[in-house]
């Protein structure tokens, strides 16, 4: 029952939005119907197809760009006072800029190829994962330390038994919210200047007056998001069972 | 006296400096611990006992004096114990048995040798049929036993308990008590035990040091007479003329109101 709802609400408010549209009279050009703009996605499937891998593409790089360079940077932060001294103030005033400013600039050292976009949503899913990868890295009790040094644990047997997979389900806190940030990124990116792409064709559409396929664009990209995000979910829950079911069995209330 | 004790205590105190100043936990204190003697430190909260059982196994400096064990000065993390902390500190991704053995594990000790030994502490403690399940499956007695299994199953020659029963309830903790003293008697580790439960050092200890509040300094060490198998519900009258003497001294101190 309780898995029924959210789908439940959606439909409500699907239905809600095609009687309004059709109640007010409100022109298509304004705001398509549902019904309508399910149709467009049907039709314009093979071109949301193709712009939807592009982007997908250039998300996904710019993502896992930002996960391999964040993780050993967040070690390093945690490992070492002087460079997380020297680093984190950087950090912070990169990610203050905001990354639609940079976009342009981008476009002007890149060109209007894959590798500005892939830049933008690295950029956009950066700074989440170092930051929660470093709060996790820190988490560990000192009691855990005491521990680990009465039974004569070396600096890398505390760091790979000990303090890296207690950092996992902080780390993954992260990685969920980078993902999310990616889709985004990636679109930025291609309003910029671009070719190709959903950003692109969201563009496009929208100079063009053709709302219902703008719509469906925005529905693809949502679709994106969701399925990036529960990949990242469901790599959680195999990589980090322990915290997962831990998880789900306090929130079911079945003990 | 002094050349056969396992670890010794001279005059060691220490002084935390924190930013608001510094903190004197404990000072003056001299015990000797025979080897294979059971002692349980009781005193009120913040006293220093958790600060003298970390700088004997060589997690926090001490300020003066010398501690020595084994006939060692200890100026380092100490590796030949076993440590019960108040929580059970148990790492979630493993089984239980798992989490007996990582003590084998990080010392590079061979697996098979020591998987039966981590078997057997379990079915001592009662968690035999546990051993794969993950901590989050047990209650707290229980996670706080694999805890001690995991103190005890490379065979060390010294048991440092800091409260472990703190943070169980009435009934585990004199569940707990019995397993450590069955443990203990089959073993015959040295032990140091902390705690600032009056019964459960008369309970478990041969020696009981009784501290005043901080900073805390060792008012009076009692020697425990009973036979063991000690057994809560059939102690002989001696036990309460202990417990009352501590109660007493403490009253003393100002640490238990008078009634
Ligand atoms: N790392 C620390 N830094 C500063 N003060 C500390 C630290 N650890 C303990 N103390 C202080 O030292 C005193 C004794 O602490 P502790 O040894 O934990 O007492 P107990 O275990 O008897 O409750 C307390 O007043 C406590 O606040
Ligand atoms: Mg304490």
């Amino acid at each position: 029952m309780s898995k029924l709802s959210p789908l439940a609400g959606i439909l409500v408010f699907l239905a809600i939005w095609e009687l309004g549209v059709y109640l007010f009279n409100v022109p298509a050009y304004l705001m398509p119907p549902p019904t309508a703009v399910a149709k467009t996605f049907v039709q314009e499937f093979p071109k949301l197809l193709f712009h939807g891998w592009v982007t997908t593409y250039e998300m996904l790089l710019g993502y896992v760009l930002a996960v391999v360079i964040a993780i050993p940077l967040a070690i390093g932060i945690t490992s070492s006072h002087r460079f997380d001294r020297f680093i984190t103030p950087q950090l912070l005033f990169f990610q203050v800029v905001p990354k639609v400013a940079i976009a342009p600039l981008f476009l002007v050292w890149f060109g209007v190829g894959t590798t500005p976009k892939v830049l933008v949503a690295f950029l956009i899913s950066f700074f989440p994962i170092v930051i929660d990868a470093a709060v996790g890295l820190r988490s560990m009790s000192s009691e855990m330390t005491d521990l680990a040094r009465s039974m004569g644990a070396t600096r890398w047997q505390l760091f790979a038994r000990f303090r890296l997979p207690t950092s996992l389900p902080y780390l993954f806190s992260g990685l969920k919210v980078a993902a999310t940030l990616s889709v985004a990124g990636a679109v930025v990116g291609e309003f910029v200047g671009a070719d190709k792409g959903l950003g692109y064709l969201l563009l496009v559409t929208n100079s063009n007056m053709e709302t219902a396929l703008m719509f469906a664009t925005i529905v693809a990209l949502t679709v994106i998001g969701l399925v990036f995000f529960y990949v990242v979910e469901f790599l959680e829950a195999f990589l980090i069972p322990w915290h997962v079911t831990h998880r789900v069995r306090e929130g079911s209330g079945t003990m | 006296m002094a050349a056969e004790a396992y670890i010794q205590l001279d005059d060691v105190s220490k002084v935390y400096r924190a930013k608001a100043g510094q903190v004197e936990a404990c000072g003056e204190i001299n015990l000797d611990i025979r080897e294979s003697e059971f002692v349980a430190i009781v005193g009120p909260s913040g006293c220093g006992k958790t600060t003298i059982l970390k700088m004997v196994a060589g997690l926090q400096p001490r300020s003066s004096g010398s501690i020595t064990v084994g006939g060692r000065s200890v100026d380092r993390p100490q590796t030949d114990l076993g440590i019960v902390f108040q929580d059970a500190i148990l790492l979630d991704w493993r089984s239980v048995l798992d989490n007996v053995m990582l003590q084998v594990d990080i010392r590079n000790l061979d697996r098979a040798t020591y998987e039966p030994i981590a078997r057997h502490l379990l079915e001592l403690t009662g968690l035999k049929g546990f051993e794969h399940h993950k901590p989050f499956e047990l209650s707290g007695g229980m996670r706080q036993r694999v805890s001690i299994c995991r103190a005890l199953v490379h065979d060390p020659p010294l048991l440092l308990m800091d409260e472990p029963f703190g943070a169980l309830d009435a009934l585990t903790r004199e569940q707990i008590s019995m397993d450590i003293q069955r443990v203990w008697m089959e073993k015959r580790k040295t032990a140091l035990f902390i705690t600032h439960s009056i019964p459960e050092a008369v309970l478990l200890a041969d020696r009981v040091v009784v501290m005043s509040p901080r900073p805390g300094r060792i008012v009076e060490i009692i020697d425990i007479d009973l036979p063991r198998p000690r057994k809560l519900d059939s102690m002989p009258e001696k036990f309460s003329e202990y417990t009352g003497r501590i109660r007493s001294i403490f009253k003393a101190s100002g640490v238990l109101a008078m009634d």
